[in-house]
């Protein structure tokens, strides 16, 4: 296995824990907010009306990306941000996917111990 | 992002009979549906094989966290990238760890069980962090200990 399809199997390992840890900080999640409801946009557009730098915000969307949220696009000179559901749908479909064995599990624990 | 989940369900059993279910090896197996190697010990790492139908391939490995009499009963487990037969990891040690907890509260009609389960945004980067405090918290509790012995015994 070359390097590059080796990192590309632990990256997608890792993805639904980088996802849930990019999705847990409010900056992130408000840049979630603005992107998924937009066209894609810049960092000066997302820095704007923010109380952060311009490097603090690249900084965010980096994270975001590594975990597959955002995809840095071009448009002509523009380097542009733009949203991807599919790694959020993921891991909500997860975490769904492991409440509902919980709720399963714990009837079965239930009968268990009343019967 | 809601990143645990948390379930109430009250039983119809005294606490001592649910603590019995959640902390006696063989009789978490029985409902979990996993047959497990040996009791359950906090700090150490408890093996088996599922036996829930359809995941009978499925490894079972958690480190019991704590087990606080008829009180609280914790464990840490990984959640493999597949479950699915044909690419379901042998090897855990890289796979992401959640924190899974069983609190016990007395009702009128029984038990309240609350079961959280924590975590799922570690990386198995933080885990070994994770450890290593874990480490480091038994060797200061160790030195308690000698400490106590040494007071105690001039």
């Amino acid at each position: 296995m070359s390097r590059t399809s080796h990192s590309r199997v632990a990256a997608k390992r890792r993805t639904r824990a980088l996802v849930f840890a990019a999705l847990g900080d409010p900056t992130r999640l408000s840049l979630v907010a603005k992107l998924c409801r937009a066209q894609p946009r810049s960092i000066s557009q997302l820095t704007k009306r923010s109380k952060l730098t311009r490097q603090a915000i690249t900084k965010h969307l980096r994270v975001l990306e590594g975990a597959g949220i955002v995809h840095n696009v071009h448009a002509g000179r523009e380097s542009l941000f733009e949203f991807d559901p599919q790694p959020i749908t993921e891991v909500t479909e997860y975490l769904g996917f492991v409440s509902e064995q919980w709720d399963q599990a714990l009837s079965r624990l239930k009968s268990f111990v009343e019967d | 992002m809601n990143n645990s989940i948390e379930k109430r369900i009250d039983l119809k059993a005294p606490i001592p009979r649910v603590w019995r279910a959640l902390t006696d090896y063989r009789e978490f197996g029985d409902w979990f549906r996993v047959k497990l190697d040996g009791p359950f010990v906090p700090g150490q790492v408890s093996r088996g094989q599922m036996t829930y139908p359809g995941y009978e391939h499925v490894k079972w490995e958690a480190v019991v966290q704590k087990m606080e009499h008829e009180r609280l009963f914790s464990f840490t487990w990984p959640h493999p990238k597949s479950l699915d037969k044909a690419d379901c990891p042998l090897d855990y040690s890289e796979e992401p760890t959640t924190l899974v907890e069983f609190r016990l509260e007395k009702t009128g009609s029984g038990t309240l069980l609350v079961l959280t389960e924590s975590g799922f945004d570690k990386l198995p980067a933080d885990r070994r962090l994770e450890a290593f405090q874990r480490n480091d918290g038994g060797w200061t509790e160790q030195m308690k200990n000698i400490e106590n012995y040494v007071a105690h015994k001039p």
